[in-house]
């Protein structure tokens, strides 16, 4: 017998090649290198097809199949086997997005490795054996009852038609051009390529960007489209005429808009106009948008939407490191880290890719530590969860820090060279023993200690939160016991470190960065400094005024004292997001004169006098800065909905026919003026962010690479400051009445007011309805059983819901989304401000909740 | 004249009732290795075991001494000891046998290996479809607990902590595939890896593995108590020791025998004491060495050959699992082949394309063949078509297939050449 096998000294493997081929038919040929590699293509090719369902007309991935092209490649279309095969047809369609056709699978494993690997569950594997293998997710095999969360990044990277977006149905790749841009939900920032054919959305794919690598969550992969093409839309500037709405010129509502805000300022001074800026739109437009405010109307009442949520990372991390933004990359803070503290993020649902990346974290050996009341997610990979009681982040932190100093695990070195105010803060703690502060928190006093050491002995342990910090009566010291805790183990300005607010909304970070604040012009230089006034007045021709202006939860209720009397709102929906709905109505109702520009009809529009039609993300170019301080560009790919005006054109002619003149030729004009304006974005034009994956601010010049680590050899403040901050009880607590204590917060498939969301069917499919989480515990002691409806109330209003029963909250912690008009949580919850950044508190309040009797028939 | 084997495996079968009365174990020599073993430097251990030229027993037939040198090198404090019982193929049962009757002896050695390599923590993989099997060792192992063979501070040595956990997997025989079999105890579907890695330095959950065959451990035991020469003394110059062997088909006394490395293979086809020749009135035409993935050979080229490893290894024979498949006249080598290719298609794990779907082409051209239905040009089809599944397969299971087929085809061409239609149209060219 010829071997196969090279003899050495030792013994040939007993399995594997042994044995070589016997031609029994004449001497063998002698191949080629080159012409055996290309057999073994070629036989490989005729495998597939033998079990393939070749049928490329009907298929999606006609013209952009590996299989197709492996078959050009290797020259052969025809299989020459003639045996067994597996049936057609037998399509799994029970996901609202995609399909998987099990005849088009090669069983590459690109889309199991993709589910495990990088979006962390495990969906998808191989299953059986022999000819009977197949791709199934789940144990029961289709994708509507296994545990898959939609996010489409298997269907991204299956190289046939076997698992195709149902949208994909009506387009072949060569009729397409993909336009690169930036993800419209949430703050990660997500590259997105969105599918034009003939210059109409009909897809989206994940682009290679530096926050997202390729990943995109369901929303950005199957529901950033469909809302741009919706028969919802406005069309035309609408003029509210006796009660009714008519359509009118651009020019007319225009002029119209001019006359009754020159009015109501003649009359009652500049000081009685406000705007609300839009922190999904372009940097571009926000900086437009404040700057009309400042200059036309004359005030510094403008505000974004940050103001209820993330106002107190803005405010506190610029108390006392000098930056209110993230410190370090996304990137940087899930890769190679030893611990991350996650405290009140629910990362899997609202940064959906940054929940990814921490659980690939954790794959490769991250420890998890949880802070949250709620049994999240992301609990199921995290080494160590405790489960707070809502509103006692403060007591925690605290605490953690008394063990930190107590066991000598403090960073004196760091302290003493970098930070000031550590001994009062020091004094204060001494007090927050884990024993006195378990109670309070609800936690095991070991948990407290183990968090501590765990987070102090770490080499690499970056400080991730998000709203569970921000949104309460005490957000702002929330925020602040953050850089507390961080600069005490000196887990600041170094890689894999850092205080990281997770922002919300894809621009947040940009609006605010762009003065849409009342205490600060663009680039967070100071309302009322000398030396900023100057500056601004310089640059832009025209005196301004000095006092800091209202924030959007002052200016709202200053209608109802009639200190404000006319207001621009851009993009915003406060009956939708805004606490105590009802009063939101009243402030609404008081409005003189009342603008809203925005996409859709939305509840707060049905109250203007004036609406007008915007562009969506799709329809314009400009940039987002997303969560890490990165802008990144947002382009073009659909064909601007027609009649609809760019929005920063709007501001400049409404400014324009108040008596401000203000023209721009392009986005990329008013960002070169923003350059020369804000030191921190003094680096970036358009030209450099066409040729880097974003610029992250600050990028001081033309040269300067942009900033991925913030106060690395010192603070942007100079030292790092210590504040001592006393836990304060939330200001609304449940009692006998309002029993229970309820949180807001976000779901994956929803965002925030569902105005984009909701365009896309699948969605409401998947989270259709608003619902309030019980723990097990109390829904049975009420008799409430899961998807019972139920009726909560808290001191402000009523509303009626859905029970959803689990052990996601503990016993007396009830939680809503803030998603829904139908159940809007946002009916019940506490105005109540946290008096530095005015941020009202969704976190807490006290609520009841009853069972609704199911309707009887013959009433 | 066969010569009379010293038994060293099996000589304890059938003597302790229960089987794993441990006791009886004891009286029976049982532990007499451990505690020789103590007595010990790791390093001496190591060093005759390498000396007796243990191969392992699983197949791959790799030094045992040598393993166990790369897992103590290993960095790392965590060190898994895994026993590979899975044994998947058809026409094998000597480690089920051992775990059946003397399932100790292999908890010895495993003992003795976590004691050499201070690894903490063992698992036996088996096959979970046979439970009373999984009940046997689970009891055993409990024996051994009780007596504080397994445990905390074992023969009352301080940080001598070790046990053993029986893991029932899902009864492929790829899982006995060391990355597949790694991938299914940690909970992963079974199908190995296509970069691979050495478990002694990456093993399970990622720290350094020793993963030995059910009879390398009760090899284990015997070479510390009869020392290294004794051992290779049993066996020949190059491998020393007995070998389990498990004679199935055609042939009078079926079914498994203990015999030292080196007997000659006339003896164990046809010595009473084994084989005991062909069936009545029949003649051998060819044996089956190795297991499904070894190669063919015609009886009537064995007369000079001994069973051992380098005399198999110049004809490209395996000693394998120890399996021998002996068959007579009467069986066709197709007939044969295509119950083999049919074992290979159902095994296949499915993560090659060549393998899932090569091996069930190759099953079908078989069963053309079987119907005389072959053309000009179908043989060079076949060959390369084996050619290239044995190529593009990333394990030794696809890998394998064209040993038994390409033996078969050199030692019986005229049987292939028989079943095509030699004036039919022959076949266009062979695409591949
Ligand atoms: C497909 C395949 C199946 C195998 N099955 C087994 C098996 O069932 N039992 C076994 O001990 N080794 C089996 N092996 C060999 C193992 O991979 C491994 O080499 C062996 O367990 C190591 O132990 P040893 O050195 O003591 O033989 C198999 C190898 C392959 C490639
Ligand atoms: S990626 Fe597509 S072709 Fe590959 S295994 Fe998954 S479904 Fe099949
Ligand atoms: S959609 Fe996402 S979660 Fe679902 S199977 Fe695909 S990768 Fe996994
Ligand atoms: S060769 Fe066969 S058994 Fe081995 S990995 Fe590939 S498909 Fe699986």
């Amino acid at each position: 017998m010829r071997s196969k096998q090279n003899k050495g000294d030792t013994l040939p493997n007993q399995y594997g090649r042994l044995v070589a081929p016997v031609s029994l038919e004449g001497e063998p040929e002698v191949l080629s290198r080159s012409e055996q590699t290309r057999n073994s293509r070629r036989f490989a090719v005729d495998l597939e097809l033998s079990n393939h369902d070749v049928n490329c007309f009907e298929c999606p991935k006609n013209g952009d199949c590996q299989l197709q092209s492996d078959a050009m490649a290797a020259g052969l279309f025809h299989t020459s086997f003639h045996g067994k095969r597996q049936p057609v047809g037998q399509i799994d369609h029970s996901n609202p997005f995609f399909d998987y056709d099990p005849a088009k699978c090669i069983l590459c494993g690109r889309c199991s490795q993709v589910c495990h690997l990088r979006q962390g569950r495990n969906v998808l594997s191989l299953s059986g054996r022999g000819f009977a293998t197949k791709m199934v997710a789940g144990y029961e095999g289709d994708f509507d009852s296994s545990m898959c969360e939609s996010c489409g990044n298997c269907v991204s990277v299956c190289p046939t038609g076997a698992l195709t977006a149902k949208v994909h149905q009506d387009y072949r790749k060569w009729e397409t051009t993909q336009v690169k841009t930036t993800c419209p939900y949430c703050g990660t920032g997500c590259q997105i390529n969105l599918v034009v054919k003939n210059r109409k959305i009909v897809d989206a794919e994940p682009a290679n960007g530096v926050a997202n690598k390729n990943l995109l969550c369901v929303k950005g992969k199957f529901a950033s489209y469909k809302f741009v093409t919706s028969g919802e839309r406005l069309k035309k500037p609408l003029i509210k005429r006796d009660g009714e709405f008519v359509p009118v010129s651009w020019s007319e509502a225009i002029n119209y808009m001019a006359e009754r805000f020159g009015t109501l300022k003649s009359q009652y001074g500049p000081d009685s106009l406000a705007g609300f800026a839009c922190s999904r739109s372009t940097n571009e437009d926000n900086y437009v948008f404040q700057k009309m405010v400042r200059t036309a109307f004359g005030n510094n009442n403008v505000d974004n939407c940050a103001r209820v949520c993330h106002a107190p990372s803005v405010h506190g991390l610029g108390i006392t490191l000098g930056s209110g933004a993230m410190t370090n990359t996304i990137a940087d803070i899930t890769t190679d880290v030893d611990v991350i503290l996650l405290i009140g993020s629910n990362t899997t649902e609202a940064h959906p890719v940054i929940g990814a990346q921490i659980r690939q974290a954790v794959q490769h050996g991250t420890k998890l530590i949880i802070i949250d009341p709620r049994n999240i997610d992301l609990v199921k990979n995290s080494t160590l969860h405790l489960q707070l009681k809502g509103g006692t982040n403060i007591a925690l932190i605290n605490a953690m820090m008394h063990v930190i100093i107590k066991e000598g695990l403090a960073d004196e070195k760091f302290i003493a060279e970098r930070t000031e105010g550590y001994e009062a803060m020091r004094d204060l703690v001494a007090d927050y023993t884990p024993e006195k502060v378990a109670p309070i928190c609800e936690v095991a006093p070991e948990d407290i200690v183990k968090a501590a050491r765990m987070y102090a002995l770490a080499d690499k342990a970056p400080l991730i939160y998000c709203l569970g910090v921000t949104e309460h009566s005490f957000g702002t010291e929330g925020v602040m016991s953050m850089s507390n805790l961080a600069m005490l183990v000196g887990k600041v300005g170094r890689p894999g470190c850092g205080v990281n607010p997770l922002r919300g909304q894809n621009n947040v970070q940009g609006a605010c960065d762009l003065g849409a604040s009342p205490f600060d012009f663009p680039g967070y230089q100071k309302v009322g400094d000398p030396a900023v006034q100057a500056k601004f007045e310089a640059a832009w021709h025209t005196k301004l005024n000095d006092k800091i202006g209202l924030t959007e939860t002052q200016a709202l209720p200053a209608a109802q004292t009639g200190r404000i009397r006319g207001l621009y709102i851009f993009g915003e929906d406060p009956m939708a997001t805004d606490p105590d709905t009802n009063d939101v109505r009243r402030d609404l109702e008081n409005m003189d004169f009342l603008v809203v520009h925005d996409l859709f009809m939305t509840e707060t529009a049905k109250y203007a006098d004036v609406v007008l039609p915007g562009l969506s993300y799709a329809e314009k170019d400009g940039t987002f800065t997303n969560t890490e301080r990165r802008v990144q560009r947002v382009r073009q790919a659909a064909k601007a909905l027609g009649g609809v005006k760019v929005d920063y054109q709007v501001f400049s002619e409404l400014a324009t026919k108040m008596g401000y003149e203000m023209a721009y030729d392009s986005p990329s004009a008013i960002m070169d003026e923003i350059a020369q304006v804000v030191p921190s974005y003094g680096g970036i034009n358009y030209e450099r962010l066409e040729q880097n994956s974003g610029l992250q601010w600050p990028c001081r010049t033309l040269d300067d690479p942009g900033t991925p680590i913030l106060h690395v050899d010192k603070f942007t403040r100079g030292k790092g400051l210590f504040k001592a901050l006393p836990y304060q009880p939330p200001d609304e607590l449940p009692d006998d009445q309002y029993p229970f204590l309820m949180a807001t917060g976000r779901q994956l498939y929803q965002y925030n007011t569902r105005v984009m969301t909701d365009k896309t069917p699948g969605i409401d499919q998947l989270a259709g309805r608003s619902y309030i989480e019980m723990n097990t515990v109390d829904a049975q002691k009420m008799g409430i059983k899961d998807g019972d409806k139920v009726q909560v109330s808290s001191r402000r209003g009523t509303i009626q819901t859905y029970a959803a029963v689990a052990d996601v909250v503990s016993v007396g912690s009830v939680f809503m989304t803030l998603h829904y008009h139908d159940g809007n949580a946002n009916v019940l919850t506490n105005p109540h401000c946290d008096d530095i950044a005015i941020i009202p508190d969704y976190k807490v309040c006290a609520v009841k909740i009853e069972p609704v009797a199911a309707p009887v028939d013959s009433h | 004249m066969a010569q009379t084997t010293q038994l060293v495996l099996t000589k304890r079968f059938g003597k302790l009732d229960p089987v794993f009365d441990l006791t009886a174990y004891q009286g029976l020599e049982g532990y007499g290795g451990l505690a020789k073993a103590v007595q010990l430097d790791p390093v001496a251990i190591m060093a005759d075991i390498a000396e007796s030229k243990l191969l392992g027993r699983g197949g791959m037939a790799a030094p045992v001494g040598d393993k166990w040198q790369q897992v103590a090198k290993a960095k790392g404090d965590t060190k898994y000891i895994v026993c590979n019982a899975n044994e998947g193929e058809p026409g094998t049962f000597k480690d089920k046998a051992l775990l059946a009757q003397d399932p100790l002896a292999v908890i010895e050695g495993m003992t003795i290996a976590a004691w050499t390599l201070k690894a903490k923590q063992g698992y036996i993989y088996v096959q979970g479809r046979y439970p009373e099997l999984v009940a046997t060792i689970e009891a055993a192992l409990q024996q051994a607990r009780l007596a504080h063979y397994l445990g905390q501070e074992i023969l009352g040595i301080p940080d001598f902590n070790f046990d053993i956990e029986v893991i029932a997997g899902g009864g492929a025989y790829v899982c006995g595939e060391t990355s597949a079999l790694l991938n299914a105890l940690a909970g992963q579907p079974g199908r190995p890896d296509s970069k691979p890695t050495d478990p002694t330095q990456t093993g399970l959950f990622g720290a350094p593995t020793l993963i030995n065959n059910v009879e390398s451990f009760a090899n284990i035991p015997v070479i510390l108590r009869l020392g290294s020469g004794a051992f290779l003394a049993l066996g020949t110059p190059e491998a020393g020791g007995t070998k389990l062997i498990c004679l199935t088909g055609q042939i009078k006394h079926r079914g498994l025998f203990e015999v030292p490395l080196g007997l000659p293979l006339t003896d164990i086809l046809n010595g009473a004491e084994y084989g005991g020749g062909a069936l009545n009135g029949h003649q051998l035409k060819f044996v089956h060495f190795g297991g499904q993935a070894g190669a063919i050979a015609a009886a009537a080229d064995l007369d000079e050959l001994t069973y051992s490893y380098e005399a198999l290894q110049v004809k490209n024979l395996t000693i394998g699992s120890g399996a021998i498949v002996v068959m007579d006249e009467r069986t066709s080598i197709i007939d044969y082949l295509t119950s083999v290719a049919q074992f290979f298609m159902t095994e296949s794990c499915g993560k090659c394309i060549a393998c899932r779907l090569g091996t069930l082409r190759i099953y079908e051209m078989l069963q053309r063949f079987q119907q005389h239905a072959g053309v000009p040009g179908d043989l060079t089809y076949f060959e390369h078509m084996v050619d290239h599944v044995a190529d593009q397969s990333i394990c030794p299971v696809g890998q394998s297939i064209g040993n038994p087929i390409f033996s078969a085809m050199e030692q019986f061409p005229e049987e292939f050449k028989k079943t095509i239609d030699w004036q039919a149209q022959p076949k266009e060219e062979v695409p591949w």
